[in-house]
């Protein structure tokens, strides 16, 4: 790591700048969290490590008639001590809560669990059940984009090197609605996922379903929206045979590698067990009961 | 290239250091400043020797670079204790055996300080719960666990 630079921007516009200046030879230093761990083995090189926690749009949480705008660097822990957001999303903030330890929730967050581009990234699919999208800076302006639409395979995102993630754009707190996230690991804490389902449920006033949407992780190289599931939950009061039928679409719909933490028939049975399991707590949260 | 000035304040007290922008904050406490309480473990951000509470909230300082530690406050295990004045938990620790070789003992005590200072009645789940990103290959957590709680009871002023 001899050699390496540091910059600590104030903006948005300065870190861009900074970005397509070092043309890929830089990385967005948030929490460091994987980064620092990946330089440490070498898995990662950078010239100029760029932190951003400076810049007041990637370290703050802010709440508007429209919704919540998360900055992409704000530490998971702070998540939770947002009561708008716990209340709005409590999904969103339990898969964040999973990600590590207290010391890892410190710093860790939801812009580099997504940027880190794992298929097994906890928030992801309880974002991606979310609806939120991602609001991307970058040398000729603005763009949003869905958050299933970022990672584009293990690793990878389809940001350019001269882009930054700026915030994760969530709706607001809304009645008769209900998101959860639940995770498989192969110890009782502390581990990465070989399932992560996230699902999020939206009741009519007679309690049938109108709409869902469901997100899996861990079961293919990216996390996945798994729409094919969510239909079976919309027309239904979410009752058992609509959830066998969820659980089943969420099998179906994984393609998981097999290897020591997980075989793949295994993580495809898990698949739609956390998908039903998940769909009922959203369930409970959209009618109040929970 | 240049050593890097940062200004920054530990336990309290205003500091100057140079470093290495590669440095971690946790080599410039034990390399620049001569803070050794602060241990290198796994240096990966997985066992939480290195622990320190960063403006405010608990970290693994191997995976917070130096140069970030401008303008913040960092609180280290040698700031636990007032005077020649053991904490409770050091105390407890000491008094229970809850350590043997010691290398962890400085990360486990940054971290239970930092829950009973956000939870001062926690259950014994929240205990564990809260110490997981702390490793020990010595005592087998029991009586680690079984001194922060008693270090809870007295600080609540029922022991």
């Amino acid at each position: 790591m001899n050699g390496l630079g540091y910059e600590a921007p104030q903006s948005v516009e300065e870190t861009v700048a900074l970005l397509a200046r070092e043309n890929g030879a830089a990385r967005i230093l948030a929490g460091g969290t994987d980064l620092l761990a990946q330089m440490k083995t070498g898995a990662a090189a950078p010239q100029l490590l760029v932190d951003v926690k400076k810049v007041r749009e990637l370290s703050s949480v802010e709440e508007d008639e429209a919704g919540f705008a998360i900055g992409a660097a704000v530490c998971t822990a702070a998540l939770a001590e947002h009561p708008g957001l716990c209340a709005a999303w409590p999904g969103v903030v339990e898969a964040a809560r999973l990600i590590g330890s207290e010391q890892i929730q410190g710093r860790a967050s939801l812009g580099g669990n997504l940027c880190n581009g794992s298929p097994a990234a906890d928030s992801v699919p309880a974002l991606v059940a979310a609806g939120a999208s991602c609001l991307i800076a970058g040398p000729g302006g603005e763009r949003e984009l869905p958050v299933e639409e970022v990672i584009v395979g293990p690793g990878s995102t389809c940001l350019e090197p001269d882009e930054l993630l700026v915030s994760f754009r969530l709706g607001s707190g809304k009645a008769k609605r209900g998101d959860a996230y639940l995770r498989m690991i192969p110890r009782s804490e502390m581990d990465i996922a070989i399932v992560g389902a996230g699902v999020c449920i939206e009741l009519d006033d007679f309690g049938v379903c109108h709409a869902a949407r469901i997100g899996l992780g861990a079961v293919a190289p990216t996390p996945l929206r798994v729409d094919a599931a969510a239909d079976a939950l919309v027309g239904s009061r979410v009752d058992d045979a609509a959830l066998e039928a969820v659980a089943a679409a969420a099998s179906a719909a994984a393609d998981p590698i097999d290897d020591k933490r997980g075989s793949a028939e295994y993580r495809r049975k898990v698949a739609g067990v956390l998908t039903r399991r998940a769909a009922k707590i959203a369930l409970d949260r959209a009618r109040g009961e929970q | 290239m240049a050593r890097r000035h940062v200004s920054t304040t530990i336990n309290g007290e205003a500091v100057d250091f140079l470093c290495e922008p590669h440095q971690t904050l946790l080599d410039a406490l034990r390399d620049e400043l001569q803070l050794t309480g602060t241990k290198e473990g796994c240096g990966t951000g997985d066992c939480g020797a290195c622990s320190v509470v960063f403006d405010g909230r608990l970290c693994c300082s191997c995976l917070i670079l130096a140069p970030e530690a401008e303008g913040a406050e960092v609180e280290t295990v040698e700031g636990i204790a007032t005077g020649g004045e053991l904490h409770p938990l050091q105390r407890h620790f000491l008094e229970e055996a809850a350590l043997q070789c010691g290398i962890c003992t400085p990360g486990f005590l940054v971290a239970a300080k930092a829950l009973l200072d956000s939870n001062p009645d926690p259950s014994e789940t929240e205990v564990r719960f809260a110490l997981a990103g702390n490793l020990c290959r010595c005592t087998g957590y029991d009586k680690i666990i079984r001194a922060v709680l008693d270090s809870a009871a007295e600080l609540r002023g029922e022991a």
